[in-house]
């Protein structure tokens, strides 16, 4: 196996009194798609956002690319650009089109000029499927359509990993296939990706692996076949019995 | 203020038969508050043309008081923007340091009136200014002297005062804007790897400006008013040179009322514009 692309060691994360991670070991080899599932409340999303520093974690040391996070004269931006974030509100910038929303961060962070970073969102906005919204502003837009903006966005910044926060929960059931499908799409290009959902059928469709986290800790971490179909461990029982009842 | 835009009034019905409908919605679309403007100059030009004693005589000689009254404020307004942004971004900051100093200019200069502002920095600081000249000059004459040597002209110091005064109001008033905007929207910036700065300037002060436009007109028809103060620094601004003209013809009715309905028709016009700006930019959001 080559060098993983994410490695957490001992990770711990208090906010006050609350352990939100406690005592997290995680290897990501490049090219892995790993689903993370887990009760609200368990971590999942600090996990997530400590890959990018958006969350700061306590102790540990987590080394992204080769990059050592929490060496103090590491350039975070430099590692952000380089993972890729899509969040359930998807956050797209209210007062710009679609492409600028996609362009802005290509022009400012990664100093392409004008015309080849809008050909550059063109291309992106064809690759998540609506071409034809370059020109709207968020607000026109169906919750659908601005999270693959948001993809899109994210996307741009030719990122190695992807990292996704529940990026469909947030969205009415008849536009969650289309971000999927995304998702799906980017998950067969190769890209490592990270994804905290819900999605069972996403997870058993494009995911090497799935993750159980309780309670800031790591519980299971095996295939999802595994996971789903004789998962070792009664919270994770108990927690599947609960979302796939219905 | 009512919303005048969707209530049919009498005008509405004063403009004739239905068939008018182009007529109609462009009366509709019509920010009708324009009307009180157009009537108090239309008051203001009926004095001074069909009563000239004393009317157009007091016009001609208060008409360089808005000039200077209108310098002062918009010049002022400038810088009190870049204070304020200043402010306003040291307000959030996460430094302690920043943002103390940025709290301790807030909660001082908003404890102390504007006129005892003005009043300090024109006969206050030159004191200050020779005691610390002199101290200088004992060890490096030159800084001394060139210490010594500044003055502020009067319209200066207005500026300076109103400057001091006014940013930490828009200091805060910027706070609240940029804190208005939700936490998400940095979050989504820095996670693109832009630094905290940028994420400032391209994703949240764009949007913050929108949000305290209003505020932000308000605070400039308030300054419009209170640049009157600037009276006490013999600067000629629009109400000295009412006082001046009172000092010489006892004339003080038709003067403070001309004065007055000058004033009006100052705030009443930059209100409209600020409205307008408002509009334009609350449709370009969609």
């Amino acid at each position: 196996m080559s060098e993983p692309i994410i490695e957490m060691r001992n990770v711990h994360k208090w906010f006050g009194k609350v352990h939100a991670l406690d005592d997290v070991n995680l290897d990501v080899q490049p090219g892995e798609v790993v689903v993370i599932i887990g009760p609200s409340g368990s971590g999942k999303s600090t996990l997530l956002r400590s890959i990018n520093h958006l969350e700061p974690v306590s102790s540990g040391e987590i080394v992204v690319d080769g990059i050592h996070l929490t060496n103090k004269s590491t350039d975070i931006n430099a590692v952000r650009a380089e993972v890729g974030m899509v969040f359930q509100q998807f956050n797209l910038f209210p007062h710009m089109t679609a492409l600028d929303n996609i362009t802005l961060a290509q022009r400012v962070v990664r100093k392409r000029t004008g015309d080849e970073a809008k050909a550059n969102s063109r291309q992106l906005l064809e690759t998540v499927g609506i071409p034809e919204k370059a020109d709207s502003f968020p607000a026109q837009l169906s919750g659908g359509q601005q999270q693959r903006v948001a993809i899109a966005r994210a996307l741009a910044m030719n990122p190695k990993i992807m990292l996704f926060d529940e990026p469909t929960s947030a969205l009415d059931p008849e536009m969650i296939k289309e971000v999927l499908d995304v998702m799906m799409d980017l998950a067969k290009s190769g890209m490592t990706m990270l994804v905290v959902t819900h999605e069972m059928g996403f997870a058993r469709a494009a995911a090497q692996r799935v993750i159980f986290m309780d309670e800031g800790k790591i519980i299971e971490d095996t295939t999802p076949q595994a996971l789903f179909e004789a998962p070792e461990h009664d919270r994770t029982k108990l927690f599947l019995s609960k979302i796939l009842e219905h | 203020m009512p919303d005048t835009s969707s209530t049919p009034g009498i005008l509405d019905t004063a403009l004739g038969p239905s068939g008018l409908d182009m007529g109609r919605s462009l009366w509709r679309r019509f920010d009708r508050w324009w009307l009180l403007l157009f009537a108090v100059v239309g008051l203001v030009v009926f004095l001074v043309r069909e009563v000239p004693e004393p009317y157009a005589e007091i016009f001609a000689f208060v008409q360089d008081g808005i000039v200077i009254t209108l310098k002062i404020t918009i010049v002022s307004f400038f810088f009190i923007l870049i204070v304020g942004m200043i402010g306003g971004l040291g307000r959030v900051s996460h430094n302690r340091f920043i943002r103390g100093v940025a709290s301790l200019y807030v909660e001082i200069v908003r404890g102390i009136p504007v006129l005892v502002w003005l009043l300090w920095i024109w006969y206050a600081l030159p004191q200050v200014r020779d005691v610390v000249g002199n101290s200088i000059s004992s060890v490096a004459p030159q800084v001394g002297e060139l210490i010594l040597s500044l003055k502020f002209e009067p319209f200066v110091a207005a500026v300076v005062g109103f400057t001091v005064a006014y940013g930490a109001y828009m200091t805060e008033i910027f706070r609240a804007g940029i804190q208005s905007i939700p936490k998400g929207q940095m979050e989504a910036a820095r996670s693109l790897g832009m630094t905290y700065l940028q994420a400032m300037r391209h994703v949240i002060l764009p949007k913050a400006i929108r949000v305290i436009l209003p505020p932000l007109g308000n605070e400039f028809v308030t300054l419009l008013k209170d640049s009157s103060l600037v009276s006490v620094l013999a600067v000629s601004d629009l109400t000295r040179r009412g006082r001046e003209y009172v000092a010489r013809s006892f004339l003080s009715f038709d003067t403070f009322t001309m004065v007055a309905m000058l004033y009006l028709i100052m705030t009443l016009f930059f209100t409209r514009v600020f409205v307008a700006v408002e509009r334009r930019l609350s449709v370009e959001k969609h």
